[in-house]
């Protein structure tokens, strides 16, 4: 499957890759947003995170265990697959629908943090809300994000950001998570045109 | 995928995937009572050359729940009926713009024409194509097994089913005969020779003429409707010698493993195929099977018209 | 100078040694080799194979009635590019060739038009109801002088009315060819009865509807001892029954189509109605039975059941659309096609079957000659090594109904001689 946003083919083109984070700066940065979320949300006990696939799911398990580690609870944990409530479905190739499974203890009343592993055009947050909106009634919604690439399509913002990483447009960034592509590293891919 | 015309068309790996995506659809809307904004501003066509109220209401409600728009042209009142031919109509509902024309046709192949004449661009999905096929029923036909026999899996492997009746002129027995063999399923056809048709020896399927000698060996049993006009007695002899034969009592439901399910495509001649006790009791899935052939189908149109099929 | 008079230089007849054949005011007057031109037209045709133009006992030309799929003109002029001289023209148009009137009509537009000779085949019974003998006497003393009848289309089902029909053209030695096909046992039927029109759901066709008719009537013949001639004969099983009543001595002639040669029924699968025929195409094992039995006479002839329709006829859904494919233009190279690698299968075989065959079975006495001095100059030349792409728009026919269109068969038709005119040049009609 393609990237929709990427930009010419790859025939006249070639692609070079560069690290931004590695291993230790995604701990790292995880750590601190878990920080970041114990000092921002006064009362955890009403804490869930909700993961969206693919790679925001084990980034908001990471992250609900840092906060219980540092609260001493268990912090529950979902996924929220936004596909169904996208607006941009006809621009992209049909994509297989992912999980979406909320805590047993639902989403009414509850503080929610949205996570994801880029935040982009602002289009996905925007579906996750929606969806958000139809599994029940929270009492605040949050955004946290691994990376924020900027371009934003939409006045979305995030509450948590683990790296803000200015970038162009024909640029990809590519972040990898060691429970998906067994290992954990930020990457930004430059299509090089061939003249 | 743009179309989805026959069963046979499919690998096992597309068949999971359409189940997979009806497991998630079923979750999130509850059963298929919630509506998602996923196909808003696409336009689905219902064309109904045949009489079928179940049918057409049951594609209506998947489009409706996934916000598409619905327009429904059915053989009574409109040119359909006034002689315009397949292709003039197909015309027409191109020039109007329709991403997805759900056929259904008393012709077979009518669907893979539509699809494939050059008529139009919209995506199709067959709806029962005369004796052909008719595979979004054999789809939640499908999904009903999984759920009740083989939770997630990948395959039906190890599951016999045994479906009875008039295979010759059912697109349902069909579909759901070569889509058992592609998941895995053993299938066991039972009927009268009068009502299989020819060659069906090399179809992925045991032939049997007796009910009574299968029914402990099935984990499912799918009863066929006999219609009314095969009833004159050129196929068997009476109504009462086949429901004697053929038919499923509480006599012989007994004789079915306790955890075997019962399935009827619907509508039923009670009395006839299957008895009122039998259609009503704890081990018949009838009415889920109509719930799930109404998710399957919103999985279906998300996968022929979610996303831009001309992107790869 | 005369009148229709050439001299074919290096043509190879029956595809054997090369030879140079005179042809003066429309007959052959000389065949050798070396021939001197004097002050003849000289046609080149080195490396081509020279047969008497072909016969075609079987074909809808669809005048009167239906001349928006085909008329006798049209017809004519798809004929003699494909070779053939003459061709019988079914009696299936609307109205229905069952009266002296009607043939006439057909055959005096065969005359007007003049690149073949048209024969028009009448009416077994009256419209074609299977009910009442037409008026069989006077067709075959009209001008048109029928001798075969037909109600091609529709099988002659009463055994009695099948047995008067064949007892009464013995008066003036004419023949029945039977559209053998039981109607109880083909209702509403579609496609080949088999597995695969089980799985398609396309009402089967079986080979028992064809076969019992066939054995039905060479009983007859025998009985009446009279000529029954078996159309389109499309299953092995046919074979048998046909081969059997030769061995008993019935007065029985069959065709095949040069489709149920090549094609199987597996192309219906894609719904196409372009392979959409009477009979229906049928498996493989039939087609090889029907090959043998080209070869070894017990199918006497090919006949194209060439079968034109308009556009919107086929450009529909399977159920809806009509039965048949076009034939004459594309006949020669689908019977190579089918028959090129079967062993002992040759050039002469091959003309007797596509013209002195046929022509013997129509009594149509000036066809079909063989290539010698005296006779009627009807002369095809062959390119065996050039093929020809079928192209749907282009052919004469004005309808496109060819199963073959894209491809291409593996000899062309290069040069037709009609009486002595030199009507087709290089493949192309001189209009």
């Amino acid at each position: 499957m393609s990237e929709p946003f990427s930009g010419a083919s790859a025939s006249s083109s070639r692609t070079s890759s560069r690290m931004v984070a590695d291993s230790e700066d995604i701990s790292r940065a995880l750590r601190r947003l878990a920080h970041q979320v114990v000092e921002n949300v006064k009362d955890v006990s009403h804490l869930v995170i909700m993961g969206i696939p693919t790679r925001g799911v084990p980034i908001a398990e990471r992250l609900a265990k840092n906060i219980g580690d540092i609260e001493k609870i268990s912090i529950p944990v979902g996924s929220l697959d936004v596909t169904l409530f996208r607006d941009d479905l006809q621009m992209r190739p049909t994509k297989a629908l992912e999980q979406t499974r909320l805590p047993a203890e639902g989403i009414d009343g509850k503080t929610v943090i949205l996570v994801d592993d880029v935040l982009f055009s602002g289009r996905t947050i925007r579906a996750a809300l929606d969806a958000i909106n139809e599994y029940g009634r929270p009492a605040v919604v949050q955004l946290a994000v691994l990376v924020d690439r900027g371009h934003r399509e939409l006045p979305i913002r995030a509450d948590y950001v683990g790296k803000n990483l200015p970038t162009s447009l024909s640029e990809k960034v590519s972040v990898q998570i060691s429970e998906i592509d067994s290992v954990d590293q930020v990457v930004i891919q430059s299509t090089i045109e061939q003249l | 995928m743009k179309h989805l015309i026959s069963v046979q068309e499919l690998s096992r790996e597309d068949t999971v995937g359409i189940l997979d995506t009806a497991i998630e659809l079923n979750r999130v809307t509850d059963g298929g009572t919630k509506i998602l904004p996923t196909l808003r501003g696409r336009t689905v066509v219902n064309l109904f050359y045949e009489d079928s109220t179940r049918t057409r209401i049951s594609f209506e409600r998947a489009a409706k729940r996934l916000s598409a728009d619905v327009v429904t042209f059915s053989a009574n009142g409109s040119s359909v009926s006034k002689g315009e031919s397949l292709k003039d109509t197909a015309l027409t509902l191109n020039a109007m713009g329709a991403d997805m024309i759900v056929l259904r046709h008393p012709s077979p192949g009518a669907a893979h024409r539509l699809a494939h004449a050059g008529w139009l661009e919209s995506s199709v999905l067959n709806a029962g194509d005369g004796k052909h096929e008719h595979p979004t029923q054999a789809l939640g036909d499908a999904f009903t097994l999984r759920a009740h026999l083989r939770p997630g899996a990948n395959d039906f492997a190890g599951l016999t089913i045994g479906i009875v009746g008039d295979v010759l002129h059912s697109r349902v027995a069909r579909s759901n005969i070569f889509l058992l063999g592609i998941l895995g399923a053993k299938v066991i056809v039972i009927g009268p020779p009068t009502l299989l048709p020819v060659g069906i020896e090399n179809w992925p399927c045991e032939v049997s003429y007796s009910l009574d000698a299968h029914l402990p060996e099935l984990d499912a049993i799918m009863m066929l409707r006999v219609q009314q006009e095969r009833m004159n007695g050129t196929f068997f002899p009476s109504e009462l010698e086949y429901s004697r034969t053929f038919g499923l009592n509480r006599k012989r439901a007994k004789e079915l493993p306790e955890h075997a399910i019962v399935m009827h495509p619907g509508p039923m001649n009670r009395g006839v195929e299957i008895t009122a006790e039998v259609a009503d009791s704890g081990r018949s899935v009838i009415t889920e099977q109509v719930v799930n052939g109404l998710i399957v189908r919103m999985a279906s149109m998300y996968l022929l018209i979610g996303g831009d099929a001309s992107v790869a | 100078m005369s009148l229709n008079s050439y001299l074919i230089v290096g043509a190879r007849p029956y595809g054997e040694d090369e030879q140079d054949i005179r042809i003066i005011n429309g007959c052959i007057a000389e065949i050798g080799v070396g021939l001197d031109p004097e002050n003849l037209e000289v046609v080149q045709a080195k490396g081509r194979v020279c047969l008497p133009s072909f016969v075609d006992l079987h074909a809808h030309l669809r005048e009167p009635g239906r001349e928006d799929a085909e008329t006798i003109s049209s017809g004519s002029r798809a004929a003699t590019l494909g070779g053939f001289s003459a061709v019988f023209a079914m009696a299936n148009t609307a109205p229905v060739a069952d009266t002296a009137g009607v043939v006439e009509q057909v055959w005096r537009i065969g005359r007007q038009t003049g690149l073949v000779d048209v024969f028009p085949v009448g009416a077994v019974s009256i419209g074609l109801h299977g009910q009442a003998l037409a008026e069989l006497g006077a067709m075959a003393a009209s001008a048109a002088g029928v001798t075969v009848f037909s109600d091609d289309g529709y099988c002659v089902f009463d055994p009695l009315l099948m047995r008067r029909a064949l007892e009464y053209v013995k008066t003036f030695d004419g023949v029945i060819a039977q559209h053998a096909q039981d109607p109880r046992l083909t209702q509403g039927a579609q496609m080949n009865e088999g597995e695969l029109s089980g799985i398609l759901g396309l009402t089967g066709w079986p080979a028992v509807a064809e076969e019992a008719i066939i054995a039905r009537d060479v009983l007859l013949a025998l009985h009446v001892d009279s000529r029954l001639h078996i159309c389109h004969v499309s299953t092995a099983g046919s074979v048998a029954i046909i081969r059997w009543a030769k061995e008993m001595g019935v007065r029985v002639t069959a065709e095949v189509t040069p489709h149920h040669l090549l094609l199987t029924e597996d192309l219906v699968s894609g719904f196409d109605p372009v392979y959409k025929v009477n009979p229906p195409l049928r498996s493989r094992a039939d087609t090889i039975a029907l090959r043998e039995a080209l070869l070894d006479g017990t199918i006497d002839i090919v006949a194209t059941d060439h079968a034109p329709h308009p556009h919107e006829a086929k450009d529909c859904e399977w159920d809806n659309a009509a039965f048949g494919m076009l034939g004459l233009e594309t006949a020669l190279g689908v019977v190579v096609s089918a028959m090129r690698d079967v062993p002992n299968w040759n050039w002469r075989t091959l003309s007797d079957r596509m013209s002195s065959a046929p022509a013997r079975i129509g009594r149509a006495t000036n066809h079909g000659r063989p290539l010698a001095v005296g006779e009627s100059a009807h002369i095809v030349l062959i390119d065996p090594d050039q093929g020809s792409l079928v192209v749907a728009e282009q052919l004469a026919s004005l309808s496109g109904n060819t199963p073959y269109a894209g491809m291409t068969l593996p000899v062309s038709v290069t040069d037709v001689f009609f009486n002595g005119v030199h009507q087709v040049k290089g493949g192309v009609l001189n209009a």
